[in-house]
Protein backbone atom coordinates (compact mmCIF):
# COMPACT_ATOMS: atom_id res chain seq x y z
CA UNK A 1 0.00 0.00 0.00
CA UNK A 2 2.42 2.31 0.77
CA UNK A 3 3.50 2.64 -2.65
CA UNK A 4 0.43 4.36 -4.01
CA UNK A 5 0.40 6.42 -1.23
CA UNK A 6 1.64 9.91 -1.08
CA UNK A 7 3.57 10.69 1.86
CA UNK A 8 3.96 14.35 2.55
CA UNK A 9 6.67 13.63 5.35
CA UNK A 10 9.10 12.59 2.58
CA UNK A 11 8.18 15.48 0.39
CA UNK A 12 6.80 13.41 -2.34
CA UNK A 13 2.79 14.80 -2.19
CA UNK A 14 3.88 15.83 -5.76
CA UNK A 15 5.92 13.47 -6.85
CA UNK A 16 3.70 10.63 -7.28
CA UNK A 17 5.42 8.58 -4.28
CA UNK A 18 8.25 8.65 -5.91
CA UNK A 19 6.96 6.13 -8.63
CA UNK A 20 8.46 7.04 -12.07
CA UNK A 21 5.95 5.29 -14.75
CA UNK A 22 7.87 4.27 -18.13
CA UNK A 23 10.85 5.33 -16.43
CA UNK A 24 10.19 8.92 -16.50
CA UNK A 25 9.74 11.28 -12.71
CA UNK A 26 6.70 13.17 -12.62
CA UNK A 27 7.85 16.33 -13.00
CA UNK A 28 9.57 15.20 -16.98
CA UNK A 29 6.19 13.50 -17.77
CA UNK A 30 3.90 16.30 -16.22
CA UNK A 31 6.32 18.60 -18.48
CA UNK A 32 5.68 16.58 -21.36
CA UNK A 33 1.73 16.57 -20.75
CA UNK A 34 2.23 20.18 -21.28
CA UNK A 35 3.42 20.62 -23.22
CA UNK A 36 1.09 17.88 -25.45
CA UNK A 37 -1.50 20.73 -24.35
CA UNK A 38 0.48 23.71 -25.44
CA UNK A 39 1.17 22.00 -28.74
CA UNK A 40 -2.99 21.39 -29.15
CA UNK A 41 -3.73 25.41 -28.31
CA UNK A 42 -1.09 26.44 -30.85
CA UNK A 43 -2.72 24.23 -33.48
CA UNK A 44 -5.92 25.79 -32.44
CA UNK A 45 -4.04 28.90 -33.19
CA UNK A 46 -2.89 27.65 -36.56
CA UNK A 47 -5.90 25.63 -37.44
CA UNK A 48 -7.27 29.42 -37.33
CA UNK A 49 -5.12 30.99 -39.47
CA UNK A 50 -5.86 27.90 -41.78
CA UNK A 51 -9.12 27.72 -42.06
CA UNK A 52 -9.01 31.34 -42.70
CA UNK A 53 -6.97 31.79 -44.89
CA UNK A 54 -8.06 28.97 -47.19
CA UNK A 55 -11.34 30.88 -47.19
CA UNK A 56 -9.51 34.09 -48.40
CA UNK A 57 -7.38 31.79 -50.84
CA UNK A 58 -7.59 34.26 -53.69
CA UNK A 59 -6.70 37.51 -51.63
CA UNK A 60 -4.84 36.30 -48.82
CA UNK A 61 -1.40 38.72 -48.91
CA UNK A 62 1.79 37.27 -49.42
CA UNK A 63 3.97 36.95 -47.14
CA UNK A 64 7.03 38.04 -49.32
CA UNK A 65 5.63 41.29 -50.06
CA UNK A 66 4.68 41.99 -46.31
CA UNK A 67 8.07 40.84 -44.45
CA UNK A 68 10.83 42.57 -46.81
CA UNK A 69 13.17 44.34 -44.38
CA UNK A 70 16.24 43.72 -42.55
CA UNK A 71 17.55 46.30 -39.98
CA UNK A 72 19.46 49.17 -40.76
CA UNK A 73 19.56 48.21 -44.69
CA UNK A 74 17.52 49.67 -47.02
CA UNK A 75 15.79 47.94 -49.48
CA UNK A 76 13.86 44.88 -50.39
CA UNK A 77 15.25 41.38 -48.90
CA UNK A 78 12.24 39.42 -48.56
CA UNK A 79 12.52 36.40 -45.58
CA UNK A 80 16.41 37.15 -44.83
CA UNK A 81 15.85 38.74 -41.54
CA UNK A 82 13.24 35.88 -40.28
CA UNK A 83 15.53 33.37 -41.44
CA UNK A 84 18.10 35.05 -39.18
CA UNK A 85 15.70 34.81 -36.01
CA UNK A 86 15.08 30.40 -36.65
CA UNK A 87 18.27 30.17 -37.04
CA UNK A 88 19.05 32.24 -33.32
CA UNK A 89 16.39 29.90 -31.81
CA UNK A 90 17.50 26.70 -33.27
CA UNK A 91 20.93 27.83 -31.79
CA UNK A 92 19.68 28.43 -28.42
CA UNK A 93 18.05 25.27 -28.70
CA UNK A 94 21.44 23.83 -29.55
CA UNK A 95 23.46 25.34 -26.41
CA UNK A 96 20.02 24.47 -24.58
CA UNK A 97 20.76 20.49 -25.22
CA UNK A 98 24.29 21.01 -24.93
CA UNK A 99 23.64 22.67 -20.92
CA UNK A 100 21.12 19.19 -20.00
CA UNK A 101 24.10 16.98 -21.49
CA UNK A 102 26.86 18.84 -19.38
CA UNK A 103 24.38 18.12 -16.62
CA UNK A 104 24.52 14.79 -16.96
CA UNK A 105 28.28 14.76 -16.99
CA UNK A 106 27.82 16.98 -13.70
CA UNK A 107 29.74 20.16 -15.33
CA UNK A 108 28.18 22.70 -13.53
CA UNK A 109 30.55 25.23 -15.20
CA UNK A 110 29.69 24.25 -18.86
CA UNK A 111 26.35 24.12 -17.96
CA UNK A 112 26.06 27.88 -17.02
CA UNK A 113 28.28 28.61 -19.67
CA UNK A 114 26.06 27.09 -21.82
CA UNK A 115 22.65 28.05 -20.39
CA UNK A 116 23.60 31.79 -20.24
CA UNK A 117 23.86 31.57 -24.21
CA UNK A 118 20.55 30.26 -24.46
CA UNK A 119 19.39 33.08 -21.88
CA UNK A 120 21.28 34.87 -24.75
CA UNK A 121 19.88 33.80 -27.81
CA UNK A 122 16.27 34.15 -26.35
CA UNK A 123 16.97 37.66 -25.73
CA UNK A 124 18.29 37.86 -29.38
CA UNK A 125 15.35 36.49 -30.85
CA UNK A 126 12.77 38.45 -28.51
CA UNK A 127 14.64 41.83 -29.94
CA UNK A 128 14.34 40.99 -33.36
CA UNK A 129 10.82 40.24 -33.05
CA UNK A 130 9.56 43.16 -31.09
CA UNK A 131 11.75 44.61 -34.37
CA UNK A 132 9.63 43.17 -36.84
CA UNK A 133 6.49 43.79 -35.17
CA UNK A 134 7.53 47.57 -34.96
CA UNK A 135 8.24 47.59 -38.76
CA UNK A 136 4.91 45.93 -39.34
CA UNK A 137 3.09 48.31 -36.83
CA UNK A 138 5.04 51.40 -38.96
CA UNK A 139 4.20 49.60 -42.62
CA UNK A 140 6.22 50.06 -45.60
CA UNK A 141 4.25 51.86 -48.68
CA UNK A 142 1.04 52.83 -47.51
CA UNK A 143 -2.02 51.87 -49.52
CA UNK A 144 -5.90 53.21 -49.75
CA UNK A 145 -9.01 51.32 -48.39
CA UNK A 146 -12.04 51.08 -50.48
CA UNK A 147 -15.77 51.75 -49.17
CA UNK A 148 -15.96 47.65 -48.70
CA UNK A 149 -12.63 47.06 -46.92
CA UNK A 150 -10.81 45.85 -49.37
CA UNK A 151 -6.90 47.21 -49.98
CA UNK A 152 -5.51 48.84 -52.96
CA UNK A 153 -2.07 49.15 -53.59
CA UNK A 154 0.35 51.13 -55.98
CA UNK A 155 2.76 49.62 -58.09
CA UNK A 156 4.96 51.56 -60.95
CA UNK A 157 4.61 50.27 -64.74
CA UNK A 158 7.66 47.33 -63.85
CA UNK A 159 5.11 46.02 -61.04
CA UNK A 160 7.47 46.96 -58.24
CA UNK A 161 5.42 48.73 -55.06
CA UNK A 162 5.97 51.76 -54.39
CA UNK A 163 5.03 53.92 -51.69
CA UNK A 164 2.04 56.71 -51.22
CA UNK A 165 4.75 59.28 -50.33
CA UNK A 166 6.76 59.63 -53.87
CA UNK A 167 3.70 60.18 -55.73
CA UNK A 168 1.49 62.04 -53.79
CA UNK A 169 0.95 65.46 -54.65
CA UNK A 170 1.76 68.22 -52.22
CA UNK A 171 -1.72 70.37 -51.94
CA UNK A 172 -2.45 72.45 -48.76
CA UNK A 173 -4.21 70.44 -46.44
CA UNK A 174 -7.27 72.26 -44.40
CA UNK A 175 -7.78 68.66 -41.93
CA UNK A 176 -5.92 69.53 -38.44
CA UNK A 177 -5.99 67.22 -35.97
CA UNK A 178 -8.75 67.54 -33.42
CA UNK A 179 -7.68 67.90 -29.83
CA UNK A 180 -9.47 67.18 -26.96
CA UNK A 181 -10.45 71.02 -26.13
CA UNK A 182 -11.58 72.12 -29.11
CA UNK A 183 -15.03 68.92 -28.73
CA UNK A 184 -17.98 68.21 -26.61
CA UNK A 185 -17.64 64.49 -27.29
CA UNK A 186 -14.55 63.83 -28.22
CA UNK A 187 -11.96 61.78 -26.57
CA UNK A 188 -9.35 61.15 -29.12
CA UNK A 189 -8.34 60.41 -32.68
CA UNK A 190 -5.55 58.79 -34.60
CA UNK A 191 -2.42 60.93 -35.48
CA UNK A 192 -3.35 62.09 -39.14
CA UNK A 193 -2.13 59.92 -42.00
CA UNK A 194 0.89 61.51 -43.78
CA UNK A 195 -0.49 61.90 -46.82
CA UNK A 196 -4.52 62.21 -47.50
CA UNK A 197 -6.61 60.71 -49.68
CA UNK A 198 -7.38 63.45 -52.04
CA UNK A 199 -3.71 63.88 -52.67
CA UNK A 200 -3.02 60.64 -53.16
CA UNK A 201 -5.86 61.16 -55.67
CA UNK A 202 -4.46 63.67 -57.30
CA UNK A 203 -1.14 62.23 -57.04
CA UNK A 204 -2.61 59.22 -59.12
CA UNK A 205 -4.36 61.12 -61.95
CA UNK A 206 -0.96 63.39 -63.14
CA UNK A 207 1.11 60.46 -63.39
CA UNK A 208 0.51 58.14 -65.97
CA UNK A 209 2.79 55.49 -65.23
CA UNK A 210 1.26 54.35 -61.94
CA UNK A 211 -1.19 51.31 -61.40
CA UNK A 212 -3.30 50.26 -58.89
CA UNK A 213 -2.84 46.36 -57.52
CA UNK A 214 -5.52 44.83 -56.01
CA UNK A 215 -5.69 41.86 -53.21
CA UNK A 216 -7.02 39.47 -56.08
CA UNK A 217 -5.01 36.59 -56.67
CA UNK A 218 -4.14 35.06 -60.30
CA UNK A 219 -4.75 31.26 -59.07
CA UNK A 220 -2.82 30.36 -61.97
CA UNK A 221 0.38 32.64 -61.69
CA UNK A 222 -0.08 33.35 -57.76
CA UNK A 223 0.17 37.21 -58.42
CA UNK A 224 -2.10 40.10 -57.02
CA UNK A 225 -3.84 41.50 -60.15
CA UNK A 226 -2.94 44.66 -61.27
CA UNK A 227 -5.68 46.82 -63.24
CA UNK A 228 -6.13 49.46 -65.94
CA UNK A 229 -6.09 52.89 -65.57
CA UNK A 230 -9.42 53.23 -66.25
CA UNK A 231 -10.43 50.62 -63.55
CA UNK A 232 -8.13 52.07 -60.96
CA UNK A 233 -10.39 55.01 -61.85
CA UNK A 234 -13.45 53.71 -61.42
CA UNK A 235 -11.78 51.85 -57.62
CA UNK A 236 -10.21 54.90 -56.64
CA UNK A 237 -13.76 56.68 -56.56
CA UNK A 238 -14.73 54.28 -54.13
CA UNK A 239 -11.96 55.08 -52.03
CA UNK A 240 -12.87 55.82 -48.21
CA UNK A 241 -9.24 56.66 -46.28
CA UNK A 242 -5.42 55.86 -46.82
CA UNK A 243 -4.13 52.99 -44.41
CA UNK A 244 -0.39 53.46 -43.42
CA UNK A 245 0.69 50.37 -41.63
CA UNK A 246 -0.89 46.99 -39.83
CA UNK A 247 -3.19 47.16 -36.66
CA UNK A 248 -5.88 45.20 -35.29
CA UNK A 249 -8.44 47.85 -37.03
CA UNK A 250 -6.92 48.09 -40.69
CA UNK A 251 -3.31 46.62 -42.24
CA UNK A 252 -1.78 48.15 -45.81
CA UNK A 253 -0.59 45.13 -46.88
CA UNK A 254 -4.18 43.36 -47.65
CA UNK A 255 -6.92 41.30 -44.97
CA UNK A 256 -6.76 42.89 -41.46
CA UNK A 257 -7.44 39.03 -40.81
CA UNK A 258 -3.98 38.80 -41.77
CA UNK A 259 -2.37 41.49 -38.85
CA UNK A 260 -4.79 40.17 -36.36
CA UNK A 261 -3.80 36.29 -37.00
CA UNK A 262 -0.06 37.87 -37.09
CA UNK A 263 -0.20 39.63 -33.72
CA UNK A 264 -2.13 36.83 -32.16
CA UNK A 265 -0.02 33.73 -32.89
CA UNK A 266 3.66 35.82 -33.09
CA UNK A 267 2.28 37.61 -30.00
CA UNK A 268 1.59 34.41 -27.81
CA UNK A 269 4.91 32.60 -29.35
CA UNK A 270 6.77 35.51 -28.09
CA UNK A 271 5.00 35.35 -24.70
CA UNK A 272 5.84 31.80 -24.37
CA UNK A 273 9.74 32.89 -25.41
CA UNK A 274 9.29 35.45 -22.93
CA UNK A 275 8.37 33.38 -19.88
CA UNK A 276 10.81 30.69 -21.56
CA UNK A 277 13.71 33.03 -20.59
CA UNK A 278 12.37 34.14 -17.10
CA UNK A 279 12.29 30.39 -16.14
CA UNK A 280 15.93 30.03 -17.86
CA UNK A 281 17.16 32.22 -15.77
CA UNK A 282 15.55 30.93 -13.06
CA UNK A 283 17.15 28.17 -13.28
CA UNK A 284 20.68 29.84 -14.26
CA UNK A 285 20.76 31.01 -10.82
CA UNK A 286 19.94 27.87 -8.90
CA UNK A 287 22.69 26.33 -11.41
CA UNK A 288 25.46 29.25 -10.18
CA UNK A 289 24.29 28.63 -6.44
CA UNK A 290 25.21 25.43 -6.97
CA UNK A 291 21.69 23.78 -5.74
CA UNK A 292 21.54 21.22 -8.60
CA UNK A 293 25.19 19.79 -7.69
CA UNK A 294 24.22 19.38 -4.00
CA UNK A 295 20.87 17.10 -5.45
CA UNK A 296 23.51 15.07 -7.33
CA UNK A 297 21.45 15.75 -10.45
CA UNK A 298 20.47 18.45 -13.28
CA UNK A 299 16.97 17.27 -14.14
CA UNK A 300 15.43 20.13 -13.55
CA UNK A 301 17.82 21.58 -16.51
CA UNK A 302 16.75 18.97 -18.78
CA UNK A 303 12.74 19.89 -17.76
CA UNK A 304 13.04 23.67 -18.59
CA UNK A 305 15.07 22.54 -21.72
CA UNK A 306 11.59 20.48 -22.67
CA UNK A 307 9.75 23.70 -22.74
CA UNK A 308 12.65 25.66 -24.58
CA UNK A 309 12.98 22.98 -27.27
CA UNK A 310 9.24 23.11 -27.59
CA UNK A 311 9.46 27.16 -27.90
CA UNK A 312 11.63 26.52 -30.83
CA UNK A 313 9.40 23.99 -32.17
CA UNK A 314 6.73 25.83 -32.62
CA UNK A 315 8.78 28.39 -34.12
CA UNK A 316 9.71 25.83 -36.62
CA UNK A 317 5.65 25.79 -37.78
CA UNK A 318 4.65 29.13 -37.50
CA UNK A 319 7.97 30.22 -39.64
CA UNK A 320 6.42 27.72 -42.44
CA UNK A 321 2.96 28.65 -42.18
CA UNK A 322 3.67 32.43 -41.67
CA UNK A 323 6.20 32.91 -43.65
CA UNK A 324 6.98 29.80 -46.52
CA UNK A 325 3.66 28.87 -47.09
CA UNK B 1 22.50 9.33 -10.81
CA UNK B 2 25.20 7.44 -13.30
CA UNK B 3 27.25 9.70 -15.60
CA UNK B 4 26.14 9.09 -18.95
CA UNK B 5 28.22 9.28 -21.99
CA UNK B 6 28.16 12.32 -23.53
CA UNK B 7 26.57 13.14 -27.27
CA UNK B 8 28.54 16.32 -27.89
CA UNK B 9 28.82 14.84 -31.27
CA UNK B 10 25.50 13.72 -32.23
CA UNK B 11 23.95 17.20 -30.91
CA UNK B 12 26.20 18.96 -33.77
CA UNK B 13 25.32 16.56 -36.37
CA UNK B 14 21.70 17.38 -35.93
CA UNK B 15 21.93 21.06 -35.49
CA UNK B 16 24.18 20.83 -39.28
CA UNK B 17 21.15 18.89 -40.86
CA UNK B 18 18.22 21.36 -38.90
CA UNK B 19 21.16 24.59 -40.69
CA UNK B 20 20.48 22.65 -44.22
CA UNK B 21 17.07 22.36 -43.91
CA UNK B 22 16.20 25.78 -43.13
CA UNK B 23 18.98 27.11 -45.65
CA UNK B 24 16.99 25.12 -48.28
CA UNK B 25 13.35 26.11 -46.90
CA UNK B 26 14.68 29.99 -47.20
CA UNK B 27 15.84 29.20 -50.81
CA UNK B 28 12.41 27.74 -52.23
CA UNK B 29 10.79 30.49 -50.51
CA UNK B 30 12.82 33.19 -51.68
CA UNK B 31 13.35 31.77 -55.46
CA UNK B 32 9.81 30.04 -55.47
CA UNK B 33 10.85 28.02 -58.63
CA UNK B 34 7.68 28.12 -60.84
CA UNK B 35 7.75 24.38 -61.70
CA UNK B 36 6.99 23.84 -57.74
CA UNK B 37 4.79 26.99 -57.17
CA UNK B 38 2.83 26.97 -59.61
CA UNK B 39 1.98 22.80 -59.90
CA UNK B 40 -0.94 21.78 -58.21
CA UNK B 41 -1.07 18.75 -55.62
CA UNK B 42 -3.74 17.69 -53.44
CA UNK B 43 -5.52 21.05 -53.39
CA UNK B 44 -2.10 23.12 -52.70
CA UNK B 45 1.44 23.54 -54.70
CA UNK B 46 3.98 21.11 -54.82
CA UNK B 47 5.97 24.04 -53.19
CA UNK B 48 3.66 23.91 -49.85
CA UNK B 49 4.15 19.79 -49.76
CA UNK B 50 7.80 20.23 -50.26
CA UNK B 51 7.74 22.90 -47.10
CA UNK B 52 5.26 20.41 -44.59
CA UNK B 53 7.82 18.20 -45.57
CA UNK B 54 10.59 19.58 -44.70
CA UNK B 55 9.08 21.17 -41.75
CA UNK B 56 8.28 17.96 -40.51
CA UNK B 57 11.48 16.47 -40.89
CA UNK B 58 12.51 19.74 -39.03
CA UNK B 59 10.02 18.84 -35.85
CA UNK B 60 11.51 15.23 -35.56
CA UNK B 61 14.64 16.22 -35.60
CA UNK B 62 13.81 18.68 -32.60
CA UNK B 63 11.62 16.03 -31.20
CA UNK B 64 13.70 13.05 -31.08
CA UNK B 65 16.88 14.37 -30.79
CA UNK B 66 17.22 17.53 -28.67
CA UNK B 67 13.88 16.62 -26.67
CA UNK B 68 15.23 13.19 -26.28
CA UNK B 69 12.40 11.25 -27.53
CA UNK B 70 14.80 9.05 -28.73
CA UNK B 71 16.00 7.89 -25.45
CA UNK B 72 12.85 7.59 -23.76
CA UNK B 73 10.68 4.22 -23.40
CA UNK B 74 8.61 3.35 -25.95
CA UNK B 75 5.47 3.72 -25.09
CA UNK B 76 5.75 6.97 -23.31
CA UNK B 77 7.05 8.47 -26.62
CA UNK B 78 3.90 6.83 -28.27
CA UNK B 79 1.19 8.40 -25.50
CA UNK B 80 3.18 11.81 -26.20
CA UNK B 81 3.44 11.59 -29.72
CA UNK B 82 0.20 9.62 -30.88
CA UNK B 83 -2.52 11.38 -29.38
CA UNK B 84 -0.88 14.70 -30.86
CA UNK B 85 -0.28 13.47 -34.45
CA UNK B 86 -3.81 12.46 -34.32
CA UNK B 87 -5.92 15.45 -33.32
CA UNK B 88 -3.36 17.42 -34.93
CA UNK B 89 -4.42 15.87 -38.35
CA UNK B 90 -8.18 15.49 -37.29
CA UNK B 91 -8.57 19.04 -36.91
CA UNK B 92 -6.72 20.34 -39.41
CA UNK B 93 -8.27 18.53 -42.32
CA UNK B 94 -11.69 19.38 -40.90
CA UNK B 95 -10.73 22.96 -40.87
CA UNK B 96 -8.88 23.63 -44.01
CA UNK B 97 -11.89 21.13 -45.60
CA UNK B 98 -14.46 24.11 -44.63
CA UNK B 99 -12.25 26.51 -44.56
CA UNK B 100 -12.16 25.61 -48.69
CA UNK B 101 -16.13 25.43 -48.73
CA UNK B 102 -16.51 28.80 -47.41
CA UNK B 103 -14.01 30.06 -50.39
CA UNK B 104 -16.42 28.47 -52.73
CA UNK B 105 -19.44 29.68 -51.40
CA UNK B 106 -18.11 33.37 -50.95
CA UNK B 107 -15.65 34.06 -53.85
CA UNK B 108 -18.61 34.02 -56.10
CA UNK B 109 -20.09 36.96 -54.37
CA UNK B 110 -17.09 38.92 -53.89
CA UNK B 111 -16.69 41.98 -55.80
CA UNK B 112 -13.79 43.21 -57.33
CA UNK B 113 -15.09 45.69 -60.01
CA UNK B 114 -17.95 48.32 -59.29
Amino acid sequence: MEAIIADSQKGEAWSGGGNRPYGASYGKMMMWFFIMSDALTFLGFLGAYGFIRFSFIDSWPIADQVFTHIPFVHGVFPMYYVAFMTFVLIFSSVTMVLAVDAGKQMNQGKVIFYLGLTVIGGLIFLGSQAWEWKTFINGSYGAVELIDGKIVQFVDNTGKQISLESFASSTHSDRVQQTKNNGIWFEHEASLPQVTLEQVKEGFASHSDIYLRTELINLETKQKTIVSREDANILLSKSVKVVQGANLKENEYGKTLFADLFFFITGFHGFHVTSGILINIIILINVILGVYQRRGHYEMVEKVGLYWHFVDLVWVFVFTFFYLI
Amino acid sequence: MSHTESHVGLIWRVFAFLSVITVLEVFLGITKPDILHLTPLLGTSVLNWVFLLLTLVKAYGIAWYFMHLKDEKTWFRRSIVWPVVFLISYLTFFLLYEGQAVYEIGHEWTRWTY
